[in-house]
């Protein structure tokens, strides 16, 4: 299983907002585990669906220099369970953001209906002794995967661009 | 400028929302460990609650010489030292340590800041009206 909780950015703005679609489909394996016979996707996984369209919007602003990592959920909010067949919209805004880390509201909708709520902690992960966390040139196929190359503004409403540093780190893997 | 009752109020609202307390818990006196249950990863949380209400900066160790306590200069066998008292009394004028001075133990050092600290921390970082 890949660790994809998102399938596609439907929306990427630079710093601000950013929108993924996760399709829920009955070929996921965890969906018969959860609950045997009942197939819903488990609030765990919308929460780290709505921390991967967050987390790589805030990495995304300060071009993917920093280690961000899920600190924290302060709260999350479910109204309704969502079953395979459903789209589930998520949205995240960043509604703080400093050296240390971020905070992002995040809302997860079925169509129109609000299917749940959350406000995720982001930090910074600044211990010089930690290497990267993700090889930059598989970084960077990621997000071309997610679209957020097709989709997405840079702060100055101008299409958003993957920074130099990863297109680097990728034309020398493809010379290899 | 907000006045030191709007300090306690934004500072209760944030703790509510970070800690899940509720608004009668979070009294001057509560300690933010001890009675408001908040983890080291909660400060985290509290810190950006606080920069964004406020509209000010908590550089990291700040709020809590953290660096103090993991310096051999200041601890010995587990306690904090004369000397390191003194500093973080120096470092951190907006807390009561006269109780964590009695028996220093630096694991103790996590319970020592109140809301009351909290509210005197902001009051340095804002201008105050009465």
């Amino acid at each position: 299983m890949r660790w994809y909780w998102i399938d596609r950015f439907l929306e990427f703005e630079s710093g601000r907002i950013a929108k993924a679609v996760k399709n829920i489909s009955l070929a996921e394996d965890h969906l018969h585990d959860h609950f045997p016979n009942y197939p819903i996707i488990p609030n765990s996984l919308v929460i780290e669906g709505m921390a991967q369209t967050g987390g790589l919007l805030v990495c995304e602003h300060k071009d993917f220099v920093e280690k961000v990592v899920l600190a924290k959920v302060p709260k999350a909010r479910f109204y309704s369970e969502a079953v395979p067949g459903d789209s589930l919209v998520y949205t995240t805004t960043i509604e703080y953001m400093s050296e240390e880390g971020a905070m992002v509201s995040a809302t997860s909708h079925k169509g129109d209906e609000v299917h749940a709520e959350a406000e995720i902690v982001f930090a910074h992960l600044n211990d010089p002794r930690l290497g990267p966390l993700f090889d930059p040139s598989s970084f960077l196929r990621m997000m071309r995967l997610l679209g957020a190359y097709e989709v997405g503004h840079a702060a100055d409403g101008g299409p958003l661009k993957p920074p130099k540093r990863l297109l680097d780190a990728e034309k020398e893997d493809l010379a290899q | 400028m907000p006045t030191k009752d709007e300090i306690f109020e934004k500072i209760q609202v944030a703790l509510i929302d970070a800690l899940g307390v509720d608004d009668d818990e979070v009294t001057p006196e509560a300690k933010l460990v001890g009675d408001l249950g908040a983890e080291s990863i909660d400060f985290l949380d509290i810190v950006f609650r606080l920069e964004k209400s406020f509209d000010i900066k908590i550089p990291r160790g700040e709020l809590f010489p953290e660096d103090v306590l993991t310096d051999a200069k200041y601890v010995q066998d587990g306690r904090v030292t004369e000397t390191g008292l003194a500093e973080l009394k120096e470092r951190m004028p907006f807390a009561n340590l006269d109780e964590f001075a009695e028996n220093p133990v630096v694991q103790d050092f996590g319970n020592v800041l109140t809301v009351a600290d909290m509210c005197r921390f902001v009051e340095g970082k804002v201008e105050v009206t009465d």
